[in-house]
């Protein structure tokens, strides 16, 4: 069994009691432990199920790379699914529980599917699921859902709030070990910027675990004053508990620092964003103890062989009584001797290779630990825990020559450097034929913006494992890492003991599934990763990659280097949604822009309607009314009486300059620069295709500026093509642009009764002939300085008024005070798209989707046959757009008076090569007109013009059709009376 | 996440502050022009791996558009230069040829 022993921890706190909970029973741990660390001290090795088989699962490692112990953590709007219980800081009043079972840890139902292991091969996903059509969508889908997945995902709100901070720096050193201190010393003492980040709570990495020597002093002693010595530098800024998770280019690195994770609840936010922008990246991310491939190999109680060590070193934790440790390196001697120090059992050490001579096993041999080289485990014994091995000649095919009773087994296959971060931005690897791993490639680094290296690798994240090397910055690339490769255990395994060793724990890949990938043709280790789900699982492959690949390599007859790596992608390890979205949540999700009168709106009851970063009133619901029927009150009152709009998004740009007109000339399809000063214009602009980008009122203000209206989601866009021309196209034009859009309120007073109200509020001539329409004049109303537009987008009689933004407010209470005895009441952007829908003019956006020309919506009067060139004019010519059977907008009116489905179909007779309905035409504008007491649409079809008083049959939303005839799309007042009235 | 100098305000100016803009250099074929003319110059965009010339906006610092010179595989930038340019300034050529002998030059 696993337990806290009487002595050691360097990391616990054995003076305080944390209580914690899993899968509901009442635990204590110290402070200072893991919940692994804590569950194994309460001999909880089993913590979980896997995921294809639901096999019994243990802790493995103690670490980032635990593939097993995935929890539940928290509850109701603290629940986190799939958190590694190695690297949970435990808490008191802590629950976790486990996952993947059903219906509970020790009973699982699912585990039948490990007695059906042999049907359920690599791709059988792929191979099974596919005929009948039908049965995935009914039957395989609602099951595999069922009994797949890890953690269940949370249904709450999160309760935390998370940040985000932007730093920079010139060094940037991923890993506290002594690699990384050490480098951190050397740029910092050389008065570089550091930022040093560790993504544990603790300093110094394997050196203080594994007692070494570092220049004279041990470990511990050494990283202490390191520490010491950084944190008196004030060019240097060390975070722990923060994990490097990607680097990106131009030495851009997101990190993630774990803040209050350890102490939910107390009111910082749970976890920080880093954003760095770094000179040089220092990857000194260190190694990942590699598992070995032999029959049982996932049974709880294998754990890594350096883990064993974590949890008797940091945490005073044992593994089992009876450690029976497997190798193929020196590394894993030390686990036996600091196992036999601790006064616990180590029957054997099974060693690989055929000889052991370095300084570790001579000194596990002085403390009498029984070494047998040249053996290997042909199977682990056990169920839910190990109960002993089988003992086999390496070299053989698994004969078993002796059995040993054991709780526990200490494996290392080698080690892997975390070459992760090297990786991301296109680093490359070499392999290295001394450590049996892949190594970073100096000489093919990640490249910076000056073509410099970005990245560079230090300490085992180079494959410098010697502490000596580390400080020296030397690679003796010594006899101390002598390994001999072992992919499989023993290497003649028969497919009884294969097809029983686990090399990707979390998804249940076996180096069986690996070998019949290869032999039903796959190659590359990108597609058999897929096809095998190998390294797919939450830990990516940090244990499973290497031997995986091995596996593949020797079954394709390949060497290693030929098969090469998956790629590396971020983040190292995952990082929860939350914190990528910071404080950007709820109220704040994005900036929001509001007009001058915006709060005026909000006490009047709007219906917000977002238009693009803007909030605008889609309608005024009055109590007791729908928004339909306020819309229809609104557009009825606009039209009898008096209607009031605020159209400050409204975009508004200056365009000003001695070229001023023949930049608008080429801009717009028609004429601008004979517009007469005080006149308006309506103008059309397309992008080069001749497809319509944008409409709008120009207004001529003096010799050389003009105002040109762009619509609300336009202006930024509009602006930056206007600014994109003249500074790449037509740099020597002298044309000045300013988007003034926020600089001035604006309010459409529409309705017969808008003179009148404008007359008594006084200021200036607003009379037909004083301003007549499509005409703007300079002055004031009620004492407020404005420019006012005739112009009209109702075809009722309009007046447009510009104010300074900062009087908007109190201009557009005056117009309702002075405006009551006329009728006045506010109208949204539903009564405005009504309004307009029934004069028949165009919305960029409803009636244009990017493909549509000016002409395609009978706007070829707007398109300027005189002009030598506009933008759009040669995209315009292409034949296929002067094709006569192009959709072409026409008004739409059903015989049955209803309202059309928005972009419901005209559909055609027969069918196209998909089967599917042939179409005509689609409607682009559908509502009910209040004036006229029925539906009204627009719509694009086929040769529409040509067919007025034709009926076509449009599609709708619940299926079937209805008809509707083709009409002009003006419906009201189409000799446009109101409006110049 | 790129970082680009601006040739106008002189900031290293992140990703997140400039917005793209295409191929650099591109003529601009208007009316009176061959379907193939239009063609190659609406559609018929260079994208090669390697050196590459494109057209940056520092849209969220002075506003200015400006040129890039940058490897699309490496991510290293040759330089950056004014929009009113009608060619790469021969400089930043020869800067260019000689860290990539085998690039076969502009246009």
């Amino acid at each position: 069994m696993s337990t806290r022993l009487q002595k050691g921890g360097r990391l616990i706190d054995r003076s305080t009691r944390a209580e914690f909970t899993f899968n509901g029973r009442r635990l204590i741990g110290h402070a200072g432990d893991t919940l692994a660390s804590a569950l194994l001290a309460n001999d909880q090795m089993l913590v979980g199920r896997s995921f294809k088989y639901h096999r019994p699962r243990g802790i493995v490692a103690a670490g980032p790379e635990e593939p097993n112990a995935l929890v539940n953590l928290g509850r109701a709007d603290r629940l986190e699914p799939n958190q590694r219980a190695t690297t949970t800081e435990l808490y008191a009043g802590l629950e976790a529980a486990s996952q993947n079972h059903w219906p509970s840890l020790d009973f699982d139902i699912g585990v039948v599917n490990n007695y059906l292991a042999r049907f359920l091969p690599a791709g059988f996903y792929y191979k099974t699921f596919i005929h009948p059509r039908a049965a995935w969508k009914h039957l395989f889908e609602p099951i595999i859902r069922q009994s797949a997945g890890l953690g269940s995902a949370p249904k709450e709100t999160d309760a935390d709030r998370y940040e985000f901070v932007y730093a920079f720096c010139d060094v940037l050193i991923i890993g506290g070990g002594i690699a990384g201190l050490q480098a951190a010393l050397t740029a910092g003492q050389a008065g570089k910027r550091v930022i040093l980040l560790e993504q544990t709570a603790h300093w110094g990495g394997r050196a203080v675990v594994d007692g070494d020597t570092v220049e004279n002093e041990s470990a511990e002693e050494w990283v202490t004053s390191a520490v010491d010595a950084l944190k008196t530098m004030e060019n240097v800024t060390l975070r722990n508990r923060c994990m490097g998770a990607g680097v990106y280019d131009h030495g851009y690195v997101l990190a993630n620092e774990r803040l209050a994770d350890h102490t939910p609840g107390d009111g910082r936010p749970k976890q920080r964003v880093w954003r760095i922008r770094a000179g040089h990246i220092i990857s000194a991310t260190g190694a990942i103890e590699r598992p070995l491939s032999f029959a049982g190999n996932d049974i709880p109680g294998v754990m890594l062989a350096a883990s064993v060590r974590d949890y008797v070193v940091n945490y005073a934790v044992s593994p089992g009584d009876r450690t029976v440790v497997v190798t193929n390196n020196d590394d894993a001697y030390l686990t036996a001797i600091t196992l036999v120090e601790a006064g616990l059992s180590v029957p054997v050490v099974l060693d690989a290779r055929a000889q052991a001579d370095g300084p570790l096993p001579s000194r596990a041999r002085a403390l009498g630990i029984r070494v047998e080289t040249g053996r290997g485990i042909a199977s682990v014994k056990g169920g839910k825990r190990v109960t002993g091995v089988q003992i086999c000649l390496q070299a053989g095919e698994g004969a078993v020559m002796e059995e040993i009773a054991c709780d526990a087994v200490a494996m290392s296959g080698g080690w892997s450097p975390v070459v992760h971060l090297w990786s991301h931005c296109g680093g490359k690897l070499i392999w290295s034929e001394t450590l049996s791993a892949f190594v970073p490639d100096s000489a093919r680094p990640p490249l910076n913006h000056d073509g410099s290296a970005m990245v560079s690798c230090v300490g085992a994240a180079a494959g410098v494992y010697d502490p000596a090397d580390i400080i020296a910055g030397t690679d003796s690339d010594g006899a101390a890492t002598a390994i001999v490769p072992v992919w499989m255990m023993p290497q003649g395994a028969p497919i009884g003991l294969r097809s029983k060793m686990w090399l990707d724990y979390q998804n249940d890949v076996k180096v069986s599934d690996v070998q019949l990938a290869a032999r039903e043709g796959y190659e590359s280790v990108e597609h058999t990763k897929r096809y095998t789900t190998l390294g797919m699982a939450t830990d990516q492959g940090k244990l499973s990659n290497i031997n995986g690949l091995a596996v593949l390599s020797q079954a394709l007859g390949a060497e290693i280097p030929q098969v090469g790596t998956t790629t590396f992608r971020p983040p190292y390890t995952p990082v929860t949604i939350g914190a990528l979205a910071g404080e950007a949540r709820g109220e704040i999700f994005q900036p929001l822009r509001r007009t001058p009168m915006h709060d005026w709106h909000d006490q009047n009851g709007a219906y917000w309607e977002p238009v693009g970063l803007w909030r605008r009133p889609y309608c005024y619901p009055r109590a007791g009314e729908t928004h339909d029927q306020a819309v229809q009150r609104e557009v009825i009152n606009t039209r009898e009486k008096l209607g009031l709009l605020d159209a400050s998004t409204l975009g508004k740009i200056i365009v000003k300059g001695p070229d001023a007109g023949r930049f608008l000339d080429m801009l717009y399809t028609n004429m601008m620069s004979n517009l007469a000063v005080g006149k308006c214009r309506y103008g059309l602009m397309c992008n080069e295709q001749g497809f319509l980008s944008d409409d709008g009122v120009v207004a001529r203000i003096d010799e050389d500026t003009w105002l040109c209206h762009t619509t609300s989601g336009g202006a930024d866009r509009i602006h930056g093509w206007m600014e994109d021309w003249l500074q790449c196209e037509w740099w020597d034009w002298k044309v000045y642009t300013a988007n003034v859009t926020e600089q001035y309120a604006q309010v459409a007073v529409v309705g017969p009764n808008a003179r009148k109200l404008l007359e008594k509020i006084g200021g200036m001539d607003v009379s037909k002939e004083a301003l007549p329409f499509m005409q703007w004049a300079d002055g004031s109303l009620g004492g407020f300085p404005v420019r006012v537009y005739r112009i009209s987008f109702s075809g009722e009689l309009s007046y447009e008024i510009a104010i300074p933004a900062s009087h908007g407010a109190a201009f557009w209470d005056m117009l309702h005070r002075e405006g009551a005895e006329f009728g006045a009441m506010p109208y949204g952007t539903e009564c405005l798209h009504v309004l307009r829908a029934e004069k028949g003019f165009i919305m960029i956006g409803d009636e244009t989707d990017g493909t549509v020309t000016p002409l395609d919506l009978g706007l070829g009067w707007a398109v300027s046959k005189k002009k030598a060139d506009f933008l759009g004019k040669r995209g315009m010519e292409r034949t296929y757009l002067a094709d006569p059977e192009r959709w072409k907008l026409v008004g739409l009116e059903t015989l049955d008076g209803s309202v059309l489905s928005d972009g419901a179909y005209a559909v055609a007779p027969g069918t196209n090569e998909n089967g599917q309905r042939n179409t005509e035409g689609r409607v682009t504008s559908t509502y009910y007109s209040p004036t006229l007491k029925k539906g009204i649409a627009m719509g694009l079809i086929k040769n529409g013009p040509d067919r007025m008083g034709e009926v076509v049959e449009l599609n709708k939303v619940d299926g079937g059709t209805v008809k509707a005839r083709i009409v002009d799309a003006v419906f009201f007042d189409k000799e446009g009376e109101k409006g110049n009235a | 996440m790129l970082t680009l100098q601006c040739p106008y305000c002189g900031v290293q100016a992140d990703e997140t502050e400039l917005s793209p803009g295409y191929e650099a250099h591109l003529k601009r074929f208007g009316p009176g022009s061959t379907p193939e003319e239009f063609e190659s110059y609406m559609f018929a965009r260079k994208n090669p791996k390697g050196v590459h010339f494109e057209r940056w906006r520092h849209a969220y610092g002075c506003g200015k558009w400006f040129l890039a010179a940058r490897d699309t595989n490496t991510l290293e930038v040759f330089g950056t230069y004014p929009a009113q340019s009608s060619a790469p300034p021969a400089d930043l050529i020869a800067k260019i040829k000689q860290k990539r002998p085998d690039w076969e030059g502009y246009k």
